[in-house]
């Protein structure tokens, strides 16, 4: 059982106007399979957020604390996370010209395990796992996210939660630009992992459509960089059918 | 000074006396930092050579040719006073002859070592016989101040691919000149490997003696700090239905790292049917690096079946770098992975696998010595 434990976090970053604050104080603790959606408009740090856990170094966390069973997770370099069992799935995941999907995962699994898999059982889990997401076996052979479409640069991701399996993962808007099908496939592969893993979920999202595929314990509204109201699905269900308008309009129109 | 009007109008010729000492102003020699490079420009011999160590497969004979018999064969003719110098004052031609038909297993190896003495002025020529298939693996380490002129000749339906690797220490220079001549319907590649040398410049063109004939140019260079790593290339289609295709890649890490990639294309009237691309990149794995790149295609006939070129310097990419880590892959390891991949589709084309194996070793310890 492990603990991912937000503080009143507040993160800053550069931008052409100066320093920006756009978190501004977020608590939030999540549970081994736990699952949270956090929704909210755009431009309301859900990203940031995701990014922060990960440790970007575009983001400077000016105060607050996000520890993994008591760990100080921002003391830790960004790989350090990933092997503490932190996973970041991207929204925007970059290619990396010439280093093979399967080199990929083998050197990430290696990194995170601490040791080379087996390779008998590697291979073996890596092809149930493409088989799981619908993607071909030509797929390994192909640069990392190189000519991707959207759905498999998602697939990829997700085959990745499956394979590393972290403590947690947060998930960056998994959701967005996917067809109905390719979605349904990709929640099949988040929920399939958090069973054979365990692991707690911080899924971020803009629309409540996902969550028909993976049932959220916690719903987390975020507006300007806070959590404006928390609940359960049903928070969901009421966003579905009102939006965001009704937080929008707490929110004080700055100068 | 008058710029050339075309890249056809460069002078060349066999007599030095026909180039000016350059100044560094001219267009051939803008980039390059002449002021190292004077002893290169003297018109006297020295008499100073490199230890030649060979590895001839059977069949395959070295010999010694006068200047004048080469020059004799209709070679191409040195194209700068560096080239011109070089050739006059060799004092004889090496020869590498590969007979007609013979189909080499194994490449003629050729280790050339300095040791810091006067100016070395090397005159190499490699010739295959028609359908002869070799490769030829001319190798450079050690101190030297080395001119070079290497003519290739590709036989009639030949394929040949020549690997020249520069594994100079820091304090050495090197000027060449590669002129590769493409026979009817022989396959040419030429592979640059430039990883050591405070000062390299290599100009390498290629030129076809019938129609049919195929050209490959591929090129890997690593620069650190101080190190300038020059490669023109001109590839002159006057002949039909020739091919050309030239991929570079550099890396280029640490203040004042330099490099230099020119690649010129002219397709002249006669050559219908043309179908030619180039193409140059360059990582800058640190600030203060700097990597010029100058495609430049000239077509004098519409009648072609392709033509097109590409160049970009782009920094280390972080985004890169981050997803790695978020994996869990350290620092170190991941810029490794990044790096390797560049090359990666230039080092597959090479095709000798002693050359890519050792490349893909000269990398590694190349970003090994940049976290030292």
């Amino acid at each position: 059982m492990s603990t991912l434990e937000i503080k009143d976090l507040h993160v800053t970053v550069e931008t052409e106007q100066g320093t920006k604050e756009i978190l501004r104080g977020v608590t939030l603790t999540l549970e081994s399979g736990q699952t949270h959606a956090i929704m909210g408009p755009n431009g309301s740090g859900k990203s940031t957020l995701a990014y922060s856990i990960a440790g970007h170094p575009k983001y400077t966390v000016t105060s607050g604390t996000v520890t993994l069973d008591g760990e100080d997770v921002l003391a830790m370099s960004v790989d350090e996370r990933a092997r503490a069992g932190l996973f970041l799935a991207m929204q925007y995941p970059v290619e990396v010209p010439g280093v093979t999907v399967s080199n990929f995962l083998r050197t990430a699994k290696t990194a995170v395990t601490g040791e080379a898999p087996k390779l008998r059982t590697w291979v073996k889990d890596v092809k149930g796992a493409m088989e799981n997401l619908r993607m071909d076996a030509a797929f390994a052979e192909r640069n990392v996210n190189e000519g991707f479409s959207g759905g498999e640069k998602k697939r990829h991701e997700i085959l990745q939660m499956e394979l590393l399996r972290p403590k947690f993962a947060v998930l960056d808007e998994t959701d967005s630009g996917l067809d109905v099908d390719a979605l349904r496939v990709v929640s099949e592969g988040v929920n399939r992992a958090k069973e054979s893993t365990g692991a707690g979920v911080l899924l971020i999202t803009h629309y409540t459509r996902i969550l028909r595929y993976i049932q959220p314990d916690f719903v987390h509204v975020f507006v300007d960089g806070r959590i404006a109201e928390q609940g359960g699905p049903e928070l969901a269900d009421r966003l579905e059918s009102e939006g965001y308008d009704r937080f929008l309009a707490e929110t004080p129109v700055e100068a | 000074m008058v710029p050339d009007q075309s890249r056809a109008e460069r002078r060349a010729s066999f007599d030095p006396a026909d180039f000016a000492v350059p100044h560094g102003r001219e267009e051939e020699w803008r980039f390059t930092p002449v002021d190292r490079l004077g002893a290169f420009f003297r018109d006297e011999a020295t008499g100073a050579c490199l230890d030649w160590q060979e590895d001839l497969p059977e069949g395959v004979t070295v010999t010694t040719l006068p200047v004048a018999d080469w020059q004799a064969l209709g070679v191409p003719k040195p194209q700068d006073r560096a080239a011109a110098v070089a050739a006059a004052h060799s004092g004889g031609v090496a020869v590498v002859d590969v007979p007609a038909d013979a189909e080499l297993t194994e490449p003629v190896r050729i280790r050339l070592s300095g040791n810091g003495s006067d100016l070395v002025h090397g005159h190499l020529l490699v010739r295959v016989g028609r359908f002869a298939r070799a490769t030829v693996v001319l190798e450079h380490h050690g101190v030297a101040d080395y001119a070079e002129v290497l003519t290739v000749l590709a036989g009639d339906g030949s394929d040949v691919t020549l690997v020249s690797v520069q594994e100079w220490d820091d304090a050495a220079h090197h000027l060449g000149q590669h002129d590769v001549v493409v026979g009817r319907d022989a396959r040419v590649r030429h592979i640059a490997v430039t990883l050591g040398g405070g000062v390299v410049r290599l100009n390498t063109n290629a030129s076809y003696a019938g129609p049919g004939g195929s050209f490959e140019g591929l090129g890997v260079y690593f620069a650190d700090a101080g190190q300038h790593l020059e490669h023109r290339l001109f590839v002159d289609h006057e002949a039909p239905h020739c091919r050309s295709n030239v991929e570079y890649k550099g890396a280029l890490q640490g203040e004042t790292a330099r490099t230099v990639w020119v690649g010129d294309v002219l397709i002249r009237a006669a050559a219908e049917g043309t179908d030619t691309y180039e193409l140059n990149r360059n990582l800058l794995l640190t600030e203060g690096a700097r990597a010029d790149s100058v495609p430049n295609l000239e077509i004098e006939t519409g009648e072609i079946e392709g033509a097109g070129h590409a160049s970009a310097t782009g920094r280390f990419d972080d985004e890169q770098l981050f997803y790695l880590m978020a994996r869990g892959i350290p620092e170190d390891e991941a810029r490794r992975l990044v790096v390797r991949g560049f090359f990666a589709s230039v080092v597959a084309r090479i095709g000798v696998p002693e050359v890519q194996e050792r490349l893909m070793v000269a990398i590694e310890r190349e970003l090994a010595g940049e976290a030292a």
